[in-house]
């Protein structure tokens, strides 16, 4: 398996307050890797030094071929009222493409329209990002991610919102996306993990990895410093865990 | 009304409505769909100590007035994170302390100044052929930049961190319009003045918001009702002998009233 990110011996944080400590990762090629931690682990600071928007304190990361990153943050980070269409967030996942003075060309429009059809949201092409509900702003914003063909693809909390009868599909594209594309799924909810999960880092102030798509007992307990109860549900095959005794 | 067309003032005051319209109307919108309604509303008032030097030491206000919003505007972008001390925090002390500053500058002045008023409540009739001249050269300047930076501001403005990704100059293009937003203010002062300023950069596109929330639709509806309200503004100004700041703000109000109006009318009907 050939890498491509190499994050080594960092320590991560904002102004002075350390929130990650001698942080090892390495992310492969068409890898799926899973984050889990339970909320304030520092799950977001690691997706912040991923993409560039955070400098580390100390160590370094390491980028092996050239990386375009496809985005889809937490949906409470918007502002719901701003003014802007559905089709128009789409095209803003291709504005490194896009020349200045040139407006959008026609191939540019019939590909977010796909994208948009294969999440059944062609419909809504035209509408202010103000009138959608949670799960399909959340599919606007998947839309934005796929449409610069990113190589790798980082999902923060996707449960949050997402709509319960569209789950299946998007884990579907997901398996689909995975053989060509690294995905990053963070998640404080280990109930979302899909089974085809290949890596599994935990995260409490540091990160321990696990480069097996099992989830055991002493994962959970690493990231949550207590044993948790998990149930699965849903359409989507979740790996069912053996019960815990409190 | 077409007698008034003899007078220079009158056709002064007419193109400076016009000119107006374009530079609020775009700006507008911008500073509304970003919520930086309450940070120029700040930055407007405290105009009032650049206003009140310029008066005092007797140099053209505007000039002082600039200087001193460059460097209020660069204090709001650098200050709040440097020292530790909450943006909201920051400008409500600039504002005050901008306002008492421009307060004292005039009182040192011996006598009343009747040019201060027409500096905090503006004066569309007696507009000079330079202060037309700065607003035209503030217009072509953010019709330009709207122009050909249009998806770029669009989309810093609705994600800033996902067009860092994209490795967009996110900091020069929001310092860009940060500086228009300054200079907006303080160009048109002398229009509505600048305790009223804010109502043209957030009542006009209001108005519109009602018919539409597509940002480019936005802008251009702001700018038509920026220059409705100016010219019954100046219509009621001449007709009634009221200063033409308040009639324009009330103008523009009217607009936003029917219109809103007219919506729930509609709204109540259609269902």
């Amino acid at each position: 398996m050939k890498t491509i990110i190499e994050l080594k011996n960092i320590d991560v944080g904002y102004s002075d307050n350390i929130v990650l400590k001698d942080v090892n990762l390495k992310i492969y090629e068409n890898d799926f890797l899973g984050i889990i931690g339970a909320n304030g682990s520092g799950k977001t600071t690691l997706i912040k030094l991923i993409l560039g928007l955070i400098k580390p304190f100390k160590g370094e990361i390491k980028f092996y071929i050239d990386i375009n990153f496809g985005y889809v943050p937490q949906l409470n980070m918007f502002d719901r009222k701003f003014p802007i269409s559905v089709l128009d967030v789409v095209l803003s996942g291709l504005i490194r493409k896009k020349r200045i003075f040139k407006k959008w060309a026609k191939e540019d429009i019939e590909k977010a329209e796909n994208l948009l059809n294969k999440f059944n949201i062609l419909n809504l092409r035209n509408k202010p990002i103000g009138e959608l509900s949670g799960g399909q702003l959340q599919r606007v914003l998947i839309c934005r991610a796929l449409i610069s063909n990113c190589n790798v693809l980082i999902l923060d909390e996707p449960d949050t919102y997402i709509d319960k009868e569209f789950e299946f599909t998007i884990y579907e594209i997901m398996k689909e996306l995975n053989k060509t594309t690294a995905i990053i799924l963070v998640s404080h909810d280990i109930g979302i993990i899909p089974i085809y999960i290949k890596n599994i880092a935990c995260i409490n102030k540091t990160l321990f990895y696990h480069s097996s798509n099992e989830i055991s007992d002493k994962i959970i307990s690493e990231a949550y410093k207590c044993p948790v109860d998990l149930i699965a549900h849903g359409k989507f095959p979740h790996r069912i865990l053996k019960e815990h005794i409190h | 009304m077409l007698e008034l067309l003899n007078y220079q003032f009158f056709i002064n005051a007419l193109i400076a409505t016009i000119l107006t319209s374009f530079s609020c109307g775009i700006i507008g919108s911008y500073i509304v769909a970003k919520r930086l309604v309450f940070i120029s509303g700040g930055i407007a008032h405290s105009c009032l100590a650049g206003i009140g030097f310029g008066l005092l030491v007797g140099i053209n206000p505007l000039f002082s007035v600039m200087i001193y919003a460059l460097l209020i505007s660069f204090l709001l972008n650098y200050f709040p994170d440097k020292i530790n001390i909450r943006e909201d925090s920051f400008i409500g002390i600039l504002w005050a302390f901008g306002m008492a500053l421009g307060v004292f500058f005039v009182s040192l002045k011996t006598g009343y100044s009747q040019d201060l008023m027409t500096y905090l409540f503006g004066n569309i009739l007696i507009i000079s052929r330079f202060e037309l001249l700065t607003m035209l050269i503030l217009d072509i300047v953010i019709i330009l930049f709207f122009v050909f930076f249009y998806n770029e501001i669009l989309y810093i403005s609705y994600d800033e961190q996902y067009a860092r990704i994209q490795k967009l100059p996110v900091n020069l293009i929001k310092l860009l319009l940060f500086l228009l937003c300054t200079f907006t203010i303080v160009i048109n002062l002398r229009v509505v003045g600048n305790f009223l300023i804010i109502a043209l950069l957030t009542i006009p596109q209001a108005t519109a918001n009602i018919f539409t929330n597509n940002f480019k639709r936005i802008i251009l509806l702001s700018i038509l009702f920026c220059f409705l309200s100016c010219f019954l503004g100046l219509y009621l100004s001449y007709l009634f002998e009221i200063p033409s700041g308040a009639s324009i703000i009330f103008s523009a109000f009217l607009y936003f009233l029917i219109c809103f109006i007219i919506q729930k009318i509609i709204l109540i009907f259609s269902k």
